[in-house]
C-alpha cells in the first residue's frame, strides 16, 4: 500500500461531559472515495471539523501528505489542499457566486480583485467538472442543489486535492444525489480523494471505495465496500442486530383527515391545485414529490399555519378548513414540521420547555400566569423516555439534543393524536426515526402537491396518488434503484422514502 | 412660494448644505463600515463628540489642523477597539455597548475638556479650517461658491465616498468585510478570520465617526461645546438604512437631509407667523418619510447583529 493522502491519528474532542471522538483514526488513499458512515450523533462532523480547522481536537493529530497540520486553521488545512463542503452550507445569500467562490483566494490588499479572470476560471470548472452554476446569480436566487455545487466549486477553486462532504445528499432529491455520485467519481479519475459523511446504506454501497464506520465516537470498522453488505454495514452502524420492524396488519378505520380541492392561490411558488385525499384512521399516507411542488404549505395547512383559497379539510367530519395553529394543537393535530431549527423547537430554550411551549394555556402547565415548572419538567422526561430522545434530559438546550428535534417536537402530543403530519421527518436532519406511537396508529405524512391539476383530480387515483393499497407504506417513486432488499429499515427511512412503519 | 423659489436659487444655500453634510457623510461611512461587516455601532454619538473634541484639543495645544484630524480620528480608533472587546470579542449585545459608549464617550469629552482648558467668559477658540479657494473653480459663477469654496474636510468627506464605495465593491478585502456581515461562517471556511475583519471594520469606521465630529469644532465652529454633535450621530444611523448599506446612496441621504435643514433655517428667517419650531421639526418628520419610502425594501447585511462565535452551531 503507498502512503496515505490523508492520516488521522488518535483524534479526540470533548464538548463538556460528551466525548464527541474518542481515538478516531483513519486513513485515505489517493483517488479513492471513503464513507465515513454513522449515526446521527455519531461525531462525524465533529471529526471533519478538525480535519478542517474549525475546532482543535483535545488530542490527535492530521497529516496530509505526511506532514502535520496545526490544528485549528482552516487556512492551513486549504492551503494543504483540503476542500471541505459543509452540511450546512457556508454560503453568503445576498452575494454572488462569484463572490462566494473567491473570497478568501486573494490577498486581501489588492486594490482591484481580479473578477474577469475569476469568473472565466469558475466557467471553466464548471466545465470541467459538470457543475453548471451561473457565476453571476445571487446565490440566494439558487435552488439547493446549485447551492451545493457552489460549495463543491469553492474547494475546487482552491486547488484543493482532498475533498470532503459532509452528508451531501441530504438536500439532493433522489436523481441530484445519483448525478453527483457520477461527478465525484469522474473527480477521483482526475486525482481526487473523497471522503463523503452519510448515514444511507444504500448510497455507502453504491458510492464508495472504502467505509469507516464510525459509532458513538469511535471507530467500529472498516471495511472495503465490495467485501461488505448492507445489512453488516448496518449491524456495525447501529451496534446490534436489526430486523426490519413488521407493522402488524390490521383494518383501516373511518377516514380522519379528508381533503377535497385544496388550492393555494399563485404567489411565491406557494401552488397547490386542486388537492385531494383522505387519510384514514390507522393509515399512513405518504406523499412525494420534490420539493417546491407544494408539500410544505400542505404541511403548514394542516397546522393552521396556512390556509387554502378554495377546499375543504376536514378532522373526524369537522370543519377545519379554517385551521388556526391554537385550535390544531387543541385538535391534537400533531405535526413535525420541515425546518425543525426554525419552526419547531427554540433551540436556546430547555427541552422541558419546548415540550410545553405550545400547550401553555392548559391548566396543568400554567396556572394564575406563571409556569407550572415541576409538571413541565415531569412531562418531559415523560416524552424523553417514552419516545427515546437520547442524549436529552428535560434541562438540556435543545439544541444540543443532537438532530433529534423531530422527535422533541412531535413529543407534546399527549397519549394519542388523531392526526401527525410530519414534513421529510426522515432526512437526515432529524435523524432516525422510530416511530414508537404505539396505540397512536394514525398518521398523515404531510408532503404532496402539483401543479398538475389533471393529477389530482383523475378519477381512479383518487386522492390518493400512489400505493398498491391503502395503509401501506409507498414504494420509492424516484428510487435509487433500491428495492428494499436487504436494506437495514432504520436507514430505508432515512432515504426519505416515507416513514419506515410505525 | 416665490420665497422658497429665492432660497433654491441662492448659491449660499448650496453651499450650506455641503457644510451641513460633511460631518453627516463621515457620520455615515463610519456606521456603514460597521454595519456591513455585522456590527452596529451606536456609539456613534458618542465617538463624535470625542473626535470633536480631540482634534479641537490637539489644535488648542499647537498641532496643526491636520494633525489634529488624525488625533481625533486616533481617539475614534479606540473607542472602535472598545467597542469591539465589547461586541465581537465577548460577544455582548451591540446595542447596549454602543449606548454606553455614547454616554461614556460624552462624558469623558467633557471631563477631559473641563480638565485640560481653562473656560473663561467666552470658550477658548482655535483658527479652523478655512475655504479652499480652487484657482478656475472659485470664481465660476453659482457653482463657485455654491460647491467650490468648502473647506478641505468637505472634499475629503466626499473623496471618502468613493474610496469606500470602491473598496467595499471592487477589492478583495471589502469582500471579505461584506461577507463577514453576511455570514461570518462562511468567512473562516475560507480561511479568513471573522473576528479579525468585524475588528477592524469597527475601528476604521469609528475613526470615520470622529473625523465627523472633528468637523464640527475644526471647520463648522471653532470651539467645543459638550452638546455640540446634537443627534447627528442618530441622523446617521437612520441614514444607513435609507442608504440600503451602500456608499453612494448614502451620499445622497446625507446632502438630503442637509438641504431639508439648511432650507428650513432660511424659511425660518422668511416667514412669518409660523411657530420656529416646525420648521425645525421639518428636516426630522422629512427624514422619516424618506425612510419609510425607501428603506422597506433595503437588504439588510444577513448577520448585522449577530454575534459571531468560533465553532457554534
Ligand atoms: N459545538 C458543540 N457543542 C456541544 N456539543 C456538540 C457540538 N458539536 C457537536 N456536539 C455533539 O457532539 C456529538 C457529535 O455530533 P456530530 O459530530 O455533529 O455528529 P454527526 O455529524 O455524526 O451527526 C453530538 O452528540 C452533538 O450533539
Ligand atoms: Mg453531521
Amino acid at each position: 500500500m503507498t502512503d496515505p493522502i490523508l492520516e488521522l491519528t488518535g483524534i479526540t474532542r470533548r464538548f463538556g461531559p460528551l466525548l464527541a471522538n474518542d481515538d478516531i483514526s483513519l486513513h485515505l488513499q489517493k483517488g479513492e472515495i471513503l464513507a465515513l458512515l454513522g449515526e446521527n450523533g455519531a461525531g462525524k462532523t465533529t471529526l471533519m471539523n478538525i480535519l478542517f480547522g474549525h475546532y482543535a481536537a483535545d488530542a490527535g493529530e492530521v497529516r496530509v501528505n505526511g506532514r502535520a497540520l496545526p490544528a485549528g486553521q482552516p487556512r492551513a488545512a486549504i492551503a494543504a489542499g483540503v476542500g471541505m463542503v459543509h452540511q450546512h452550507f457556508t454560503l453568503a445569500g445576498n452575494l454572488t457566486v462569484t463572490d462566494n467562490i473567491v473570497i478568501g483566494s486573494e490577498s486581501l490588499w489588492r486594490i482591484d480583485s481580479r473578477r474577469k479572470e475569476a469568473k472565466a476560471r469558475i466557467r471553466a470548472l464548471s466545465q470541467t467538472f459538470g457543475l453548471p452554476v451561473d457565476p453571476d446569480a445571487r446565490v440566494g436566487d439558487l435552488s439547493v442543489g446549485e447551492r451545493q455545487r457552489v460549495e463543491i466549486l469553492k474547494a475546487l477553486y482552491r486547488d484543493a486535492s482532498i475533498l470532503i462532504l459532509d452528508e451531501p445528499t441530504a438536500v439532493l432529491a433522489a436523481p441530484e444525489a445519483e448525478q453527483l455520485f457520477r461527478i465525484l467519481r469522474g473527480m477521483t479519475a482526475g486525482g481526487l480523494s473523497i471522503i463523503f459523511i452519510s448515514h444511507k446504506l444504500h448510497e455507502v454501497m453504491a458510492a464508495s471505495d472504502r467505509v469507516t464506520v464510525l459509532r458513538a465516537g469511535r471507530v467500529v470498522a472498516e471495511r472495503r465496500t465490495s467485501e461488505t453488505s448492507p445489512a453488516d454495514l448496518a449491524e456495525l452502524m447501529v451496534g446490534r442486530s436489526v430486523t426490519r420492524p413488521k407493522r402488524a396488519a390490521h383494518a383501516l378505520g373511518a377516514p380522519v383527515v379528508v381533503a377535497r380541492g385544496l388550492s393555494v392561490g399563485e404567489g411565491q411558488g406557494k401552488t397547490l391545485t386542486e388537492v385531494d385525499f383522505e387519510v384514514h384512521q390507522g393509515e399512513i399516507l405518504g406523499i412525494v414529490g420534490v420539493s417546491g411542488n407544494g408539500q410544505a404549505v400542505l404541511g403548514q395547512m394542516l397546522s393552521g399555519l396556512a390556509r387554502p383559497s378554495a377546499g375543504v379539510l376536514t378532522l373526524e367530519g369537522r370543519d377545519i378548513t379554517r385551521l388556526t395553529p391554537r385550535e390544531a394543537v387543541r385538535l391534537g393535530m400533531g405535526r413535525v414540521p420541515e425546518d425543525r431549527h426554525a419552526e419547531g423547537t427554540v433551540g436556546d430554550l430547555a427541552v422541558w420547555e419546548n415540550a410545553v411551549l405550545e400547550r401553555l394555556h392548559e391548566p396543568a402547565f400554567a396556572a394564575r400566569g406563571f409556569v407550572r415548572r415541576s409538571a413541565a419538567r415531569t412531562h418531559a422526561a415523560d416524552l424523553i423516555d417514552r419516545f427515546d430522545i437520547r442524549g436529552a434530559g428535560p434541562d438540556t438546550r435543545t439544541r444540543l439534543v443532537g438532530r433529534q428535534h423531530a422527535k422533541a417536537d412531535s413529543g407534546p402530543e399527549p397519549g394519542c393524536p388523531p392526526a401527525l403530519s410530519a414534513g421529510q421527518p426522515a432526512d437526515p436532519r432529524s435523524g432516525r426515526r422510530r416511530h414508537r406511537r404505539r396505540s397512536c396508529r394514525v398518521a398523515g405524512r404531510a408532503c404532496r402537491g402539483r401543479r398538475d391539476p389533471d393529477d389530482f383530480g383523475r378519477p381512479g387515483r383518487g386522492g390518493r396518488p400512489v400505493g398498491p393499497h391503502p395503509g401501506h407504506r409507498q414504494g420509492p417513486s424516484f428510487g435509487a434503484g433500491d428495492g428494499g432488499e436487504g436494506r437495514c429499515p432504520d436507514a430505508g427511512a432515512d432515504d426519505g422514502r416515507g416513514l419506515g412503519g410505525a | 412660494m416665490t420665497e422658497a423659489f429665492d432660497i433654491l436659487t441662492n448659491a449660499s444655500l448650496w453651499a450650506a448644505v455641503l457644510r451641513i453634510a460633511t460631518p453627516l457623510i463621515f457620520g455615515v461611512l463610519g456606521a456603514l463600515l460597521c454595519e456591513r461587516a455585522g456590527v452596529l455601532n451606536l456609539g456613534i454619538e458618542g465617538i463624535m463628540t470625542m473626535g470633536a473634541m480631540a482634534g479641537w484639543l490637539a489644535v488648542y495645544w499647537g498641532a496643526g489642523l491636520w494633525a489634529g484630524l488624525l488625533v481625533a480620528a486616533l481617539a475614534g480608533l479606540l473607542l472602535g477597539l472598545l467597542h469591539a472587546l465589547l461586541t465581537v470579542i465577548l460577544g455582548l449585545s451591540q446595542h447596549v455597548s454602543g449606548l454606553g459608549i455614547t454616554l461614556f464617550g460624552s462624558s469623558l469629552a467633557y471631563y477631559l475638556y473641563r480638565l485640560w482648558v481653562q473656560v473663561g467668559d467666552l470658550p477658548p477658540s482655535i483658527r479652523p479650517f478655512q475655504p479652499l479657494s480652487i484657482p478656475g473653480l472659485s470664481s465660476l459663477p453659482f457653482l463657485g461658491e455654491a460647491v467650490f469654496s468648502q473647506t478641505a474636510p468637505t472634499y475629503l468627506a466626499l473623496a471618502l465616498v468613493a474610496v469606500a464605495a470602491w473598496v467595499l465593491n471592487r477589492t478583495p478585502l471589502g469582500l471579505a468585510l461584506r461577507m463577514t456581515g453576511e455570514n461570518p461562517h462562511a468567512v473562516e471556511a475560507q480561511g479568513l478570520n471573522p473576528v479579525m475583519i468585524r475588528i477592524g471594520a469597527v475601528m476604521a469606521g469609528s475613526a470615520l465617526m470622529a473625523l465627523g465630529g472633528a468637523f464640527l469644532t475644526m471647520a463648522a465652529f471653532n470651539s467645543f461645546f459638550p452638546t455640540m454633535v446634537q443627534g447627528r450621530g442618530w441622523i446617521c444611523i437612520a441614514l444607513v438604512v435609507f442608504a440600503s448599506w451602500r456608499p453612494g446612496k448614502a451620499l445622497l441621504g446625507a446632502l438630503l437631509f442637509a438641504l431639508f435643514d439648511a432650507f428650513q433655517l432660511r424659511l425660518q428667517t422668511t416667514v412669518s407667523g409660523v411657530p420656529y419650531q416646525l420648521f425645525l421639526m421639518a428636516p426630522y418628520v422629512l427624514s422619516i418619510l424618506a425612510l419609510i419610502l425607501v428603506a422597506r425594501r433595503a437588504r439588510v447585511p444577513e448577520a448585522l447583529m449577530q454575534p459571531y462565535r468560533r465553532g457554534e452551531r
